[in-house]
């Protein structure tokens, strides 16, 4: 759990997570989540986009994409909690979801592009 | 009462009442006052812009979980096959979907400037003893947003 000792760790990651998704979230979402749908691009095809994902330097950046970013939302999600709503009577329960979704996501991010 | 038996009422006595004891111990005080907490609303965040920016800023977290939700959505439709992605390119623009990726990518921007512009107040770098102006520190980091947004466009862009 949170603690003096390992209060710098977690701090570090939820740091590093929220560069990562400072400066690459946004273009990832504008692109496949509106450009692509919306048609205002044309979007690569599925053998262009395997093709693409297969690189092992889009892998890389995929799995930094997805991991770090993740630990960024637990820290400030739980605080949102914390500081928000109150909810201070269920803290270990929202330590867990909130970690628990970022180490899940993680290993599925290193397993699918691992099998990619 | 003899003298005597004074002596050894008070010798029986502890020379300090217990009440006054436990006040005078460093270590456990009997009346210690409770501190007064009024309890704080849970909407206490809407009274003020700041603080309404404040929670907007916490809650974009959720949209930074959301776009890697759908990335990895997006990796395992590739694993499954062409018509799983195509499926998966129809979800992405259905209506309901639309409009959570523009409010999604809204809180994003929210994400990225103010993340930005927080930097140079969390890092106090001095060059000669004088405090580095905060647009040297903030600037860059915009010039790399822009920089790699353009290039992860182009590599995406120049494959379709």
């Amino acid at each position: 759990m949170v603690n003096r000792e390992t209060e710098p760790l977690f701090w570090t990651l939820f740091s590093a997570g929220g560069v990562v998704a400072a400066l690459f979230l946004p273009v990832q979402l504008f692109l496949f989540g509106l450009a692509a749908p919306l048609g205002w691009v044309h979007a690569p095809s599925y053998s262009a986009m395997q093709q693409l994902v297969h690189s092992p330097i889009t892998r890389l950046y995929l799995l930094v994409v997805c991991s770090l970013p993740l630990f960024h939302f637990a820290h400030r999600f739980r605080y949102t909690l914390y500081d928000g709503l109150q909810i201070k009577h269920l803290n270990e329960v929202v330590f867990a979801g909130c970690y628990g979704v970022a180490i899940v996501g993680t290993v599925a991010a290193a397993y699918l592009l691992w099998r990619i | 009462m003899s003298r005597a038996g004074q002596a050894q009422a008070a010798a029986s006595q502890p020379a300090i009442p217990a009440s006054a004891q436990s006040a005078i111990s460093p270590v456990y005080t009997e009346f210690h006052p409770r501190w007064y907490r009024p309890p704080v609303s849970t909407y206490w965040w809407l009274g003020k812009s700041a603080y309404v920016k404040f929670i907007l800023r916490e809650l974009s977290s959720v949209a930074v979980a959301w776009t890697v939700a759908l990335v990895l959505v997006q990796v395992l439709a590739l694993i499954r096959g062409q018509s799983a992605y195509l499926q998966f390119e129809r979800r992405m623009s259905s209506p309901w979907m639309i409009a959570i990726n523009i409010v999604a990518f809204a809180f994003l921007l929210l994400h990225s400037i103010t993340w930005f512009n927080l930097a140079p107040k969390a890092m106090a770098v001095r060059v000669g003893g004088r405090r580095v102006p905060g647009v040297f520190i903030s600037g860059p980091q915009y010039l790399a947003w822009i920089t790699i947004s353009a290039i992860v466009f182009a590599i995406v862009i120049s494959r379709g």
